[in-house]
C-alpha cells in the first residue's frame, strides 16, 4: 500500500539535487566519445549555444546538453536533444574543432538504441 | 673591475645571475640557506610545457656557474644587512662579514602551506597531497596511496592558496593551472587505467604552448575538466575522499569520490625574503612580494640604491621568465656599477 | 586519518572561557524538547563544580528565533539583546553564558556588529533608554554552556561513575558529535577548534572515554533553520538535511549522537521517527535508531544521574540501548513515573530567585 506521507505529515522529504557523479550511468557519453573523439576537446565555452538556431528560440542549450551527457544526467537530455534542427551552425563556431553536430546525431542514435529498441 | 656583488639565494634566478655576472668578470658571492643550490628546481621532475627533465636545466645552471670563481656559501643565512656610503655590509649567521658594491636579491618563493585550507584536510586525511608531493612521487616513479594501492580516480584542485581572500592571497599564482594539466597528463601516462579530474575556477594557460598542452590533456589523455571550486573534502568509510564541488556549467552541485586529491598549492613570498625586506628596508607590494620601482621598465630595481631583484621574489613566474629576469638583473647591475647610480 | 593534523588545527582555535561567576540565559524552547538538560547543567555547575551561576528571573528570549525567521527586524532583536545585557549589568555579572547555540551565535554577531559599527551600538543604547530607561555594559566574556562543560571536562571525568565505553566489548563507544551551525560557522575563531573540525564536543567525548566519528557529512546542517520548520510544507527540506547526515554516518555504525544546540538534537532525534514512518528506514544497528543526546545529558549520565530524571524518556529515539551498553543502572519501570522528577531540582535549590 502506498504511504500517504503528505496526508499524515503535510510534507514529503525533499530530493537532493546534487549530481551524484559516481552513481550516474555514463553509457551514452561513452558511446559518443568512442564514435566522435573530438567530443573530448569540448571546453563548454558556449560558442555553439550562442549561435544555435534552436537555442535562440527554445530552452535548448547545446552547451548544457554536452555537460549533462558527460555527467551522465541522461534523463535531462533524452527529450530535449530532439529539438536540434541539425543546421550545423554550432560546428562552424567551435574554437576547439569539435564536431558538435555529430555529437547530437550520435546522442539521438544512442538514446534510440538504449530506449526504443530495448523491449 | 674589482667590484663585488652578493647574490642572495641560490635557486634558478640566483644561479643564473651569479653565472652571468662572473662571465663578465664581476666577483660574485652566492649565499644559499640550504646545503645545496637549485632551490625548488630540485623538487620538480619534468617541466612544462614540453615535459623535459628538470635535471637538464639544473645541469645548464651548474655548468654556467662552474669554475668561474663564484664564492658559494651554503647553509648560510643573513643576520645583518647595512648600507654605508657606496657599499653594503652583510653579516652571515656564521659571523662572516661580506662587503659588496651591489646586492641581487633572488630569494624566490615558498609554496603555500596547504594545511591552512582546513576544508581540504591536508595533513588530516590520508591521500590529500600537494602538487609538490606528487612531483616527489613522479621522481620516485610510483604514484601510490598511503596503504600502497594504486589510485584509480584522482582529483586535482586548482587555486589552493591563490585567488583566495580567506588566506590573504588575492593574486593568481599563474603557474598552477599549467602544472595541473602537466601533472594530469603524467598521471594518465603512468596509470593508464586511472581517471583524472581537474577542478578549476578558470583555466589560466598564459604561456607558450600551455593551451596546446591543455588540448593534449583532453584529446590524447582524456583528462576531465570540471569548472567549479571544491568546497570540502571528507574521508569515507572506504578511505576514499568525498568531495563537493559546484559544477558551475551544469548549474548544480556535484559530489564524487576520489582515491587521491592533489592540491595545486600557490606561490607566496618566501620567509627568507620577508626577513631580508625587513632588514634592508625593501618595499613589498600588497601581494607581499618585493615591489620593484616600475612594473614595466624597472622590474629588477628596488627602492634601495644598489639592491636589485631577480626571479620569483618579485612575482610568480616560470623558469623561462625567471632566467630572463635574472639576465635583466645582470644588465641593471652592470649599468649601476659603471655609473654608481640607480 | 591523521589525528595529529586535527590537533594542530584545534590548537589554533582556542578561546577565552570564563572560569566562574556566570550569568546564565536560558533557551526559549529547550525546556520543551529536552527538559532535563538545563537543570542538569545547573546541577553540575553548582553542585559538582561549585560554580556561581546566576539566572535573572526577568530575562526574556533573545528573540534570535524571530530574527532568523524574518519575523523580528534586526534592530528590535538588538534592543532585546541590549536589555538582556542591562539585566546582567544590573545583577553585577560580566560573563554571559547562553544555553542556546543560536543565542550564542546571535550575541556573537551583535557584539561583532557593534564592534565594527559603533554608531549602531549608540543607536541601540538610545532605543533601549527610550523603551525601558535602561543602560548596559557589554559582556566581558561570552561562552556557550558547552564551552564551559568542555573547559571542565576533566573535572567531570574525575567524578564520573561511568565512561563512554561498551561494557561488553570494552571498546570505546562510537560517538558522532554534531555542532550547531551558529556555534562556529559564522565566526570560526569564536568556537573551540574552529569551524572545520570543532573540538568542543570531541574534547568531551575523548575525555569521557568515547571515540569520535568523522564522517563525510559531518559539517552538514541538521536542517533546523527556523523558516524551514515553522512552515509545515517546508519541513521536507529539514528532514532531507538530517537524512543526508544519517545516510552518511550509518556505515560508521555510531552508537550515539551528541549535539550542543537546542534544535539539532530535537531534529536528529525526531526526524529518525519521520524517516522511518515515511520510508521505513532505521539508521542504527539491530533495527534501532541512533539515540541523540545533549551534552548536558551525557555529562549527567557519566556522573551517574538517573536517566529519567535527566528527561531521556522524552526522546523519540529510545536511549536504552546506549544506557545498556554503558552499563548505567536505571529502573525501566520508572520511565514514565513523574513522581521522581521534582527531587532532581527542587531539593538542591537550583532555582535562584533574587531580585
Amino acid at each position: 500500500m502506498v504511504k500517504n506521507n503528505m496526508g499524515k505529515f503535510g510534507f514529503t522529504i525533499s530530493k537532493g539535487r546534487q549530481i551524484d557523479y559516481d552513481s550516474n550511468d555514463r553509457g551514452i557519453a561513452a558511446y559518443i566519445f568512442e564514435k566522435e573523439p573530438s567530443f573530448r576537446l569540448c571546453i563548454e565555452c558556449g560558442g555553439c549555444s550562442a549561435t544555435c538556431t534552436t537555442g535562440n528560440l527554445t530552452s535548448f542549450s547545446l552547451r548544457e546538453l554536452h555537460i549533462l551527457i558527460k555527467r551522465g544526467e541522461n534523463d535531462q537530455v533524452r527529450q530535449t536533444i530532439k529539438k536540434c534542427m541539425l543546421c550545423g551552425k554550432c560546428t562552424l563556431v567551435c574554437p576547439r574543432g569539435v564536431n558538435t553536430r555529430n555529437i547530437v546525431v550520435l546522442a539521438k542514435q544512442a538514446f534510440k538504441k538504449a530506449d526504443e529498441y530495448a523491449i | 673591475m674589482s667590484k663585488h656583488v652578493v647574490v642572495i639565494g641560490g635557486g634558478v634566478a640566483g644561479l643564473e645571475v651569479a653565472g652571468q655576472l662572473s662571465k663578465v668578470g664581476i666577483e660574485v658571492s652566492l649565499i644559499e640557506k640550504e646545503s645545496n643550490t637549485g632551490g625548488h628546481l630540485n623538487k620538480w621532475f619534468k617541466l612544462f610545457p614540453d615535459r623535459r627533465k628538470s635535471t637538464e636545466v639544473k645541469d645548464y645552471l651548474d655548468i654556467l656557474t662552474l669554475n668561474r670563481g663564484i664564492k658559494l656559501l651554503t647553509n648560510t643565512t643573513i643576520e645583518k644587512f647595512n648600507r654605508s656610503r657606496n657599499s653594503f655590509s652583510i653579516i652571515t649567521n656564521e659571523g662572516k662579514e661580506l662587503t659588496a658594491e651591489a646586492i641581487i636579491v633572488a630569494t624566490g618563493f615558498d609554496l603555500f602551506k596547504s594545511v591552512r585550507k582546513e576544508e581540504y584536510g591536508y595533513g588530516i586525511y590520508n591521500n590529500v597531497i600537494t602538487s609538490a608531493d606528487l612531483e616527489e612521487m613522479f621522481r620516485k616513479g610510483a604514484i601510490v596511496l598511503t596503504d600502497g594501492r594504486v589510485p584509480e580516480t584522482i582529483g586535482i584542485v586548482h587555486c589552493v592558496g591563490s585567488r583566495d581572500e580567506k588566506v590573504g592571497n588575492f593574486y593568481c599564482s599563474k603557474l598552477c593551472c599549467v602544472t595541473a594539466v602537466k601533472q594530469a597528463i603524467e598521471i594518465r601516462e603512468q596509470l593508464p587505467d586511472s581517471k583524472v579530474f581537474c577542478f578549476y575556477m578558470d583555466m589560466r594557460m598564459g604561456g607558450a604552448f600551455y593551451e596546446e598542452l591543455y588540448r593534449e590533456a583532453q584529446e590524447k589523455w582524456g583528462v576531465n575538466f570540471i569548472r567549479g571550486k571544491v568546497s570540502e573534502a571528507s574521508e569515507t568509510i572506504e578511505n576514499k575522499l568525498l568531495i563537493k564541488v559546484e559544477d558551475t556549467l551544469a548549474g548544480r552541485p556535484l559530489k564524487m569520490k576520489v582515491d587521491m586529491l592533489v592540491l595545486m598549492a600557490g606561490m607566496e613570498m618566501s620567509e627568507g625574503g620577508k626577513k631580508i625586506a625587513g632588514m634592508g628596508g625593501l618595499k613589498t607590494g600588497e601581494n607581499r612580494f618585493f615591489a620593484a620601482v616600475d612594473n614595466h621598465t624597472g622590474s629588477n630595481i628596488s627602492n634601495v640604491e644598489g639592491v636589485f631583484y631577480a626571479g620569483t621574489c618579485t612575482a610568480p613566474m616560470n623558469i623561462t621568465e625567471t632566467i630572463s629576469h635574472a639576465r635583466a638583473a645582470v644588465i641593471e647591475v652592470m649599468d649601476y656599477l659603471k655609473d654608481g647610480k640607480k | 586519518m591523521m589525528p595529529d593534523g586535527k590537533k594542530a588545527i584545534w590548537n589554533d582555535y582556542q578561546k577565552d572561557i570564563a572560569d566562574d561567576n556566570y550569568y546564565y540565559v536560558r533557551s526559549c524552547v529547550r525546556q520543551n524538547f529536552f527538559p532535563g538538560s538545563e537543570t542538569a547543567f545547573l546541577k553540575i555547575m553548582r553542585e559538582e563544580l561549585n560554580k556561581n551561576v546566576y539566572e535573572h528571573p526577568c530575562h526574556t528570549s533573545c528573540s534570535g528565533i524571530g530574527y532568523h525567521s524574518d519575523i523580528v527586524p534586526v534592530e528590535t532583536t538588538m534592543t532585546v539583546v541590549a536589555r538582556q545585557f542591562s539585566l546582567m549589568t544590573e545583577a553585577g555579572y560580566e560573563n554571559l553564558l547562553p544555553s542556546c547555540i543560536t543565542s550564542f551565535g546571535l550575541y556573537t554577531e551583535i557584539l561583532d556588529t557593534w564592534h565594527h559599527f559603533p554608531e549602531v551600538e549608540e543607536k541601540v543604547r538610545r532605543q533601549l533608554r527610550k523603551a525601558t530607561g535602561r543602560e548596559f555594559i557589554k559582556p566581558k566574556n561570552l561562552a556557550h554552556a558547552s564551552d564551559v562543560i568542555y573547559k571542565y571536562r576533566k573535572e567531570i571525568a574525575a567524578k564520573a561513575k561511568y565512561r563512554l565505553i561498551n561494557k561488553n566489548t570494552g571498546e570505546p563507544l562510537k560517538v558522532v558529535d554534531h555542532i550547531g551551525c551558529h556555534y562556529a560557522k559564522m565566526f570560526p575563531s569564536k568556537g573551540v577548534g574552529g569551524a572545520e573540525y570543532p573540538y568542543v564536543l570531541a574534547g568531551m567525548i575523548e575525555e569521557w572515554g568515547g571515540q569520535v566519528i568523522d564522517y563525510p557529512e559531518r559539517r552538514h546542517c541538521c536542517g533546523f533553520g527556523f523558516r524551514q520548520y515553522l512552515v509545515q510544507a517546508n519541513r521536507g527540506f529539514s528532514v532531507a538535511c538530517s537524512k543526508e547526515k544519517f545516510e552518511s554516518m550509518m556505515p560508521f555504525k555510531p552508537d550515539m549522537i551528541i549535539t550542543n544546540c537546542p534544535g539539532c538534537p530535537m531534529f536528529l532525534d525526531r526526524w529518525q521517527y519521520v524517516i522511518n514512518e515515511m520510508e521505513g528506514k532505521k539508521y542504527g544497528q539491530n533495527g534501532e535508531g541512533i539515540p541523540v543526546f545533549t551534552y548536558e545529558e551525557v555529562a549527567g549520565l557519566v556522573l551517574g544521574y538517573d536517566p529519567w530524571q535527566l528527561g531521556l524518556q522524552m526522546h523519540q529515539t529510545d536511549c536504552e540501548p546506549v544506557l545498556d551498553k554503558i552499563g548505567i543502572e536505571y529502573s525501566p519501570e520508572d520511565k514514565y513515573n513523574l513522581e521522581i522528577i521534582p527531587s532532581f531540582s527542587e531539593s538542591h535549590n537550583l532555582i535562584n530567585v533574587s531580585l
